[in-house]
């Protein structure tokens, strides 16, 4: 060859934005490109177990108490038989008269019994010691403290004996120790959060360091800031995709599999514990906020470090 | 047009320091005009590759004015350099390739960076790989290269795109006598084409191929000016460019 080879004058020397396929090439994926894809996975993972723990917790313990919350227990503490049960016909009639109850039910003396038995002996019967009389009252709307206090007068004035509880009142130190435990699952997620979100940054920042001699390479050879940034975001992108589909997928498969094992228990309370669609939405959330976390940590990391560079 | 046209690289009192350190470049002024060769000497630790890191658009100097392509590069936003570095072509004295890029992708780099199309820069790509003497080296990595192989790509890299301004740092530092009189060849034919260039070299053999070329001497950070003018080299006599000569 005598002459050497030179590039026609026609070359395109206009700052054109480039994407696909060449850009990939630019910064292709290095093999297995690290571990940053399994730290993204993990921290998703643990996220995603957390997170879910947090909702079903929250779930059981708004469903019971909004079953609980509008039931009161009215009870009769007359020794006399007769007198009781004269008490027991006259509080039913002035709670049907009022508007705020929906129903009530008097608990059968037998069911009574029944219920006590393991504490005062089964041969126990009204004669011998007095049991008062309960009545099960669901109310229209919640059972609050002013409204308690209102049936309580209502009854007060004709049966001295009656007595009007707040059915949630005998849960509260139960519902106490659930919503500390919301509580804990809370500042547990709130950590994983913190801390996957430093992973992302982390990796992030390393798998940039690792494309830094690229990076100033292009940024020499005319690549404009965007450009740049743009490859390299790709790359991180397709990182922290992996890891937040793999992390997902996990974190389901376990929040599934211990859901299940709920389920078997059949207990009327955990069944509240389930989650809704609207659970399993802020889950898939988790992953997505952190590839969005990784692109704007690749963006501030490589747009910062090439502001450096003339 | 303003007088500055006629002028590819205006440098005037011209001063760089690293960081606190002394300066390792004063008082530099010199322009380098259009079409025209030029030779950079001087001893290891002169400040060669210093003043070509101000040509390169790699470093700002600490003080003085710069112009070059008739504008001022020191006051010039930083989002129009890119536009500047496309018109340059750059043999770093490392070479710089891209590490896990074939000898092919990495002479296509400038290109697809300026946007050309894959179909227009495989054959220029190949072709000029052909050249250098690397077209079965086509799809090596840089670590799986020789030094003057490496050398050659780098070289490739900085003349496909015919830039109007070439930079070699020491570009036949690792080769044998007989490829640098080729790569030379290759400088000349593309200073033929209109290219200016400046090249950094101990080599004093090398200055003699290139018969009407210019050499500036730099010495301590300081050029040596051995006519005592303010600006060195002197304006040339105008030299017939070819512009017209093309492939
Ligand atoms: N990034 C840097 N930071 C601090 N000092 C530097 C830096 N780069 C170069 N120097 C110093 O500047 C001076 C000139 O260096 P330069 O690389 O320009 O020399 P050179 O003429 O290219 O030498 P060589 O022929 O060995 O390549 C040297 O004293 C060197 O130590
Ligand atoms: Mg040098």
């Amino acid at each position: 060859m005598s002459k050497p080879p030179l590039i026609g004058r026609s070359l395109v020397r206009d700052l054109v934005p480039f994407g696909g396929r060449r850009a990939a090439k630019l910064v292709p994926r290095a093999r297995g490109s690290g571990p940053m894809p399994w730290v993204i996975a993990i921290m998703i993972a643990l996220t995603v177990m957390a997170a879910a723990a947090g909702l079903a917790l929250g779930n059981l313990v708004n469903r019971a108490s909004a079953d609980l919350s509008s039931a009161l227990t009215v009870q009769i503490v007359e020794a006399n038989g007769e007198r009781r049960a004269a008490q027991v016909e006259r509080a039913t009639e002035l709670l049907r008269g009022d508007d705020a109850v929906a129903s009530l039910r008097v608990v059968p003396p037998d069911e009574l019994a029944e219920l006590i038995a393991p504490w005062i002996g089964s041969g126990a019967s009204g004669e011998s010691i007095p049991i008062p009389s309960l009545i099960d009252v669901q109310l229209a709307g919640a059972a609050n403290t002013a409204e308690v206090a209102r049936l309580n007068a209502l009854l007060v004035d004709d049966i001295p004996t009656a007595r009007v509880d707040a059915q949630s009142d005998w849960l509260k130190p139960v519902y106490d120790a659930l919503a500390a435990l919301q509580y804990l699952a809370l500042a547990l997620i709130v950590l994983l959060a913190m801390t996957s979100a430093g992973a992302v940054w982390l990796a992030a920042r390393s798998s940039f360091n690792n494309h830094r001699r690229t990076v100033e390479i292009v940024h020499l050879l005319g690549g404009t800031d965007r450009q740049i940034a743009r490859i390299f975001q790709r790359a991180v992108t397709i990182d922290a995709l992996l890891g937040g589909v793999v992390g997902l997928a996990f974190g389901t498969l376990a929040v599934l599999f211990i859901g299940n094992q709920f389920a078997a228990l059949d207990s009327g309370m955990v069944a509240g514990g389930n989650l809704a669609v609207r659970d399993w939405i802020i889950l898939a959330a988790i992953p997505v906020a952190g590839i969005l976390l990784a692109m704007l940590t690749a963006r501030i990391t490589v747009m910062s470090a090439l502001r450096r560079m003339l | 047009m303003s007088d500055h046209a006629a002028e590819i690289v205006t440098f005037d009192n011209v001063g760089l320091r690293y960081g606190t350190e002394p300066e390792v470049l004063r008082d530099l002024s010199f322009t380098l005009f259009p079409g025209r060769f030029y030779f950079l000497t001087g001893a290891s630790g002169a400040g060669k590759t210093s003043l070509l890191k101000l040509l390169y658009l790699a470093q700002r100097p600490s003080r003085g004015a710069i112009r070059m392509f008739g504008k001022d590069m020191i006051t010039l936003p930083r989002e129009q350099l890119p536009a500047f570095r496309r018109k340059l072509g750059v043999v770093f004295q490392d070479f710089r390739l891209v590490e896990h890029l074939s000898a092919f992708d990495n002479v296509a780099l400038p290109l697809r960076v300026a946007g050309v199309r894959e179909n227009d820069l495989a054959k220029p790509v190949r072709d000029m790989l052909e050249w250098v003497g690397l077209e079965h080296r086509i799809d090596a990595i840089p670590a799986t290269m020789s030094g003057g192989e490496q050398q050659r790509v780098a070289i490739a890299r900085a003349v496909i795109g015919r830039p109007a301004l070439l930079i070699a740092d020491e570009p036949t530092g690792n080769v044998d006598p007989d490829m640098a009189v080729k790569l030379l060849q290759l400088f000349e034919r593309l200073n033929r084409l209109g290219t200016t260039v400046i090249v950094a070299t101990h080599d004093i053999n090398l200055l003699r191929q290139v018969p009407d070329s210019l050499i500036m001497r730099i010495h301590k950070g300081g050029l040596l000016d051995p006519t005592g003018a303010l600006r060195f080299p002197p304006r040339p006599e105008p030299r017939p460019v070819d512009w017209e000569d093309d492939v």
